[in-house]
């Protein structure tokens, strides 16, 4: 039971504090679910991502969707379980949106161009833009006590993973692929060379 | 609310949730269809169209859930916002949740294990592109960078939690553009 509340807690707080959509959700998610709590290892977590990327709907949403029922599945080994955890984690998600947009209906013609709110903006944007490199870093990073930094070897085993991550910046950087298709094309890599 | 004709909650439910399954590719992807649908039915003025999305985008939140609470509640109040809101997660939450329920017989499949070998780095490379992306285009005066920076390593390095840095920032950000007006008004 106090699980389900963690979770809902939790979830509540990332959906409160997502500024700039799915990607700063997903460093949320990441930090709380990984780095906090650790309900799921880095490279469980990136599997969440993936499937989460290629079905079809907002990436924060099927992400934390997955994760509540994983989490609860992965304690209890119940899929009845498992659907209300990723009921209470979607459903936290949404409510401070809800509540919020709720406030900024009512109040929107005054919001806009308000100098205190814009200059509060000002500030979250580069800030998010953090969030979402350390995000990245820390999918392929471990930082221990002190110094001591390691590779995540579950999401890079050998130099072909960097292969993997050098093709696939280079494709949707500049070769502006889908992520779907990106994703979709290393899976069939990945069963082909491995 | 003076909408064209009283929209029935079902429609709003059914027209979100098409919206919501057949975007693949999260929030932004969302962005056109949901445009589409209003011009189409004419439930929102198309000049408000843009400041709806710029709303949603600086509320905390997804940008596709706050649009369909935003358009939701214009069209039909409190229920219609619900029935967005609905309309446009459930598709997904669905699926979602049939794919965990199968997947999770299937992880020590061979055939699964070396498809997401393949998968993991390019994961991460895709969340570091619209991150650069988000960086170039947003990060415009001088102390961006520093910024972005500084909770890069707070986060990854210190392990201090985001929720704690946006609300540093926030606090700092807020103070500063408040002594700003003041100093102006002076």
């Amino acid at each position: 039971m106090t699980v389900f509340l963690q979770l809902f807690f939790t979830f509540f707080i990332i959906g409160a504090f997502t500024i700039g959509g799915g990607y700063a959700m997903l460093s949320l998610i990441q930090a709380e679910v990984v780095t906090q709590h650790h309900w799921l290892s880095e490279s469980a977590f990136t599997d969440i991502v993936a499937v989460s990327q290629m079905t079809p709907g907002p990436v924060g949403i099927n992400t934390a969707t997955y994760v509540g029922y994983e989490v609860i599945y992965a304690q209890s080994g119940s899929h009845f379980l498992g659907i209300l955890g990723s009921l209470s984690t979607t459903l936290a998600l949404v409510l401070p949106s809800f509540l919020i947009m709720l406030l900024v209906v009512h109040f929107y013609t005054r919001m806009k161009g308000n100098p205190i709110y814009e200059g509060v903006m000002a500030g979250l944007r580069p800030t998010v833009v953090g969030l979402i490199g350390a995000a990245a870093v820390l999918l392929t990073l471990r930082f221990g006590p002190g110094l001591d930094v390691s590779l995540v070897k579950e999401n890079f085993p050998d130099w072909s993973s960097w292969v993997f991550f050098g093709l696939a910046f280079v494709a949707s950087y500049w070769g502006k692929f889908s992520p779907i298709l990106l994703i979709v094309l290393s899976a069939a890599a990945g069963l082909i060379l491995y | 609310m003076t909408a064209p004709g009283r929209v029935s909650l079902l429609r709003l439910f059914l027209v979100f949730a098409r919206v919501g399954a057949f975007t693949i590719g999260g929030g932004y992807a969302m962005i056109p269809l949901i445009e589409a649908e209003m011009k189409k039915r004419k439930w929102i003025p198309v000049e408000e169209l843009p400041d709806i999305v710029a709303l949603s985008q600086s509320a905390p939140g997804l940008l596709a859930v706050n649009i369909s609470i935003f358009a939701g509640y214009r069209l039909r109040g409190l229920p219609g916002a619900i029935a967005a809101t609905l309309g446009a997660t459930l598709p997904s939450f669905l699926m979602i949740l049939a794919i965990a329920m199968v997947f999770s017989g299937f992880k020590d499949n061979p055939w699964v294990i070396k498809a997401f070998r393949g998968v993991r780095p390019v994961v991460v490379a895709l969340i570091l592109v619209p991150m650069i992306k988000m960086a170039r285009s947003g990060n415009r005066s001088w102390w961006a960078w520093p910024l972005s920076a500084a909770a890069l390593i707070a986060v990854s390095v210190l392990g201090i939690s985001p929720v704690w840095i946006l609300l540093c920032v926030a606090t700092v950000a807020y103070t500063l553009a408040v002594m700003r007006e003041k100093g102006g008004r002076r």
